[in-house]
């Protein structure tokens, strides 16, 4: 028997009608995320054709991109402020409500990033397919399954068929090697990542992350690399499930539970790639070696240490204008750059161990004077668990705003926006141009290192506030 | 959707490479509920100056480019967000056909699903369309051959079922839903039902 590796079981199980020369293969989807942005224009299809959803018990449907992150305007009786986005999340109500999807509506106390919350329902399990309209569907081959981002026609296919038309993309090895350092982050590594292969170097492939120092990752710092394949061009990303994995899912709402668990787990346990499976790339990577990261211009494959130096790269006419739009020169030192704004959220890093590692260094520490500084947890249970464990208080003693769950300042689309030359150092995922807001200067770091720069007020190695 | 078959125009080239889908159509234009009327959005950030004037040096903004159905772009076009309102606006626009050395796979799947033709070209054809902007040329979709000014054919590949609803003008949704049977057939052998 040929060797098979994680991504190909898979995706030989969800085969429906296999691919030809003439047709791709038939995929079929176990669960579809959706949210506000991406599946309007599909449920007007399914209206205009006289379709059903088919099967509404596939689909787990929630707001969180155009959704204030401000308490009043959610709970306190004050309407949307921005009215297309009011527009927005209404309209989602009317097609979820038309169509009979069970919404996990605004007020909801299961709400949140749709990439935060399906984990944390227990709905996002290994071996599933799992599709959204969103490019970070990536996040949830964390758990070894094979998740996706689609388009809002490829939406409105899931809706009317649970099935999507597809090439069978190639495999690409990540291996990791060794461990990661004290105070060097998930998100330092993932950030490595797409600086080595560059983010078109997963393009037409599928990632899986592999090797001790993703072994002994916890499903949050996971979920933070997977996050990121999308970054590098990948279709997704995944890692093999195991004991982490398992003990994350039991007891979670939406997990198998009883007999069926025990089911489960032996069924994800032969997920697992065979030794001597192909991939059709492969890198190494050691992270022992590896050191906090910061984005210095434009793509996330723009990167360097925080200790490091803008590269200097004479006649290349694309980076000089991506540095001249960062406000950067080559050869400039990255520490000690002022910032005005520092974001810690997004479906990359607002999970509650990442607010654990910023709060840890903001800890009986105040904000920078000068510097604004927004925590969105990912979701309204994991603002709710900050609350207890009393790093809400953190932050709000070190001047930082807390809000609620959603997307926020990673795109903006909700009106919580970077104004124009500020610098924000960011947990999220982007730093393209005007990501944040229209010419705004997007940083990408790790939680600890944006609250490092959030009590400096200057870029900052996190390892400074260590012990 | 419109079938395209052959595509005669000039090229507008915009020779950034990483072209993103935040630059093509900014996140503040998402909050639409319907797919038309993208196209004055269309690089927004690029092509109008702080009070939404247009930019005069910028390509799009040209008189040259106006009637242009190929956009030719630096390495890389299509990396990020999943947005399809990305070849919506192109596609508002007036643009047709999209070249480049690398296309991110979200874009093309949702340029295909939409009219719009996204094509990889070679690094020879690519410096020499990017160095010669605004060059007429053809684009052959039943043969899969961009015809050059010069009387260079370069093939360039598609796969065969986009070919097929491309040039017919049609979504792949009534193939899915002819095969309802064997997706019914699959959820009953997988789901014991």
């Amino acid at each position: 028997m040929t060797a098979k590796s994680l991504f190909e079981k898979v995706w030989e199980r969800h085969i429906v009608v296999p691919e030809s020369a003439d047709t791709p293969a038939i995929l079929y989807i176990d669960l579809h995320l959706t949210h506000e942005v991406t599946s309007p224009q599909a449920f007007d299809v399914l209206r205009a054709r006289g379709l059903k959803v088919r099967r509404l018990d596939r689909m787990l449907a929630t707001m969180d991109h155009s959704t204030p992150t401000d308490t009043a305007q959610i709970f306190g009786g004050l309407p949307i402020r921005l009215e297309s986005a009011a527009r927005q999340v209404r309209q989602l109500e009317v097609n979820c409500a038309e169509f009979g999807v069970d919404l996990i509506g605004l007020k909801d106390a299961r709400r949140g990033i749709v990439h935060i919350i399906g984990p944390e329902l227990g709905a996002t399990q290994p071996g599933k397919t799992i599709v959204c309209g969103d490019s970070h569907t990536s996040t949830h081959g964390a758990f070894g399954a094979l998740a996706f981002g689609i388009g809002t026609t490829e939406v409105g296919y899931v809706l009317a068929t649970q099935c999507l038309l597809q090439r069978k993309p190639k495999s690409f090895a990540v291996n990791v090697g060794g461990r990661l350092p004290p105070g060097v982050a998930a998100k330092d590594l993932v950030l490595a990542i797409v600086g080595r292969i560059g983010v078109n170097g997963g393009t037409g492939h599928v990632i899986e992350y592999r090797g001790p120092a993703i072994e002994a990752l916890s499903m949050d710092e996971r979920m933070t690399v997977c996050n990121m394949s999308i970054e590098a061009g990948a279709r997704a990303g995944m890692i093999a499930p195991d004991a982490t994995t398992y003990a994350y899912l039991k007891g979670r709402p939406l997990a198998p539970a009883a007999d069926a668990w025990e089911r489960a787990v032996a069924d994800w346990d032969s997920l697992r790639g065979d030794a001597g499976a192909y991939f059709d790339k492969s890198v190494s990577i050691e992270a022992s070696e590896l050191e906090p990261m910061i984005s210095f211009g434009t793509n996330p494959g723009m990167v360097t240490t925080i200790s490091g130096n803008v590269p200097v790269r004479p006649g290349d006419a694309v980076f000089a204008r991506s540095l001249a739009y960062m406000g950067l020169s080559p050869g400039d030192r990255m520490a000690e750059k002022p910032v005005q704004v520092v974001f810690i959220g997004s479906c990359t890093n607002a999970r509650l161990s990442d607010l654990q590692a910023a709060a840890n260094v903001l800890r009986g520490r105040k904000v920078a004077k000068g510097v604004r500084v927004l925590v969105v947890p990912g979701s309204q249970q994991i603002k709710r668990e900050a609350e207890e464990l009393g790093l809400a208080k953190v932050f709000q003693d070190a001047g930082a705003e807390w809000r609620e769950s959603g997307c926020s300042m990673c795109l903006g689309m909700n009106g919580d926006l970077v104004d124009a030359g500020q610098y924000c150092v960011s947990t999220s995922n982007r730093n393209f141009e005007g990501r944040q807001g229209t010419g705004a200067r997007t940083l990408l770091a790790s939680p600890a290192s944006a609250a490092a720069a959030a009590v400096r007020g200057r870029v900052t190695d996190p390892r400074e506030f260590l012990g | 959707m419109d079938p395209i078959t052959v595509i005669r125009s000039r090229t507008v080239v915009m020779p950034s490479s990483n072209i993103d889908t935040d630059q093509i159509i900014p996140a503040r234009f998402l909050t639409t509920t319907v797919r038309d009327g993208l196209g004055v959005s269309l690089f927004a950030d690029w092509r109008y100056d702080r009070d939404g004037r247009p930019k005069p040096d910028f390509v799009l903004n040209q008189p040259a480019a106006q009637g242009c159905q190929v956009l030719v772009a630096g390495r890389n076009i299509g990396c990020g967000s999943s947005r399809e309102h990305a070849p919506w606006a192109l596609l508002d626009f007036g643009i047709r056909v999209v070249i480049s050395t690398e296309i991110a796979d979200i874009f093309r799947s949702n340029s295909l699903k939409n009219g719009l033709l996204p094509i990889v070209v070679d690094e020879v054809t690519h410096e020499w369309l990017l160095a010669n902007p605004g060059v007429e040329v053809e684009v052959d979709l039943p043969a899969s051959v961009l015809r050059l000014p010069d009387g260079r054919e370069v093939a360039f590949p598609i796969e065969a079922f986009s070919r097929y609803c491309l040039m017919n003008g049609i979504d792949e949704l009534g193939y899915l839903l002819s095969q309802a049977e064997a997706i019914e057939r699959y959820e009953r052998a997988r789901e014991g039902r």
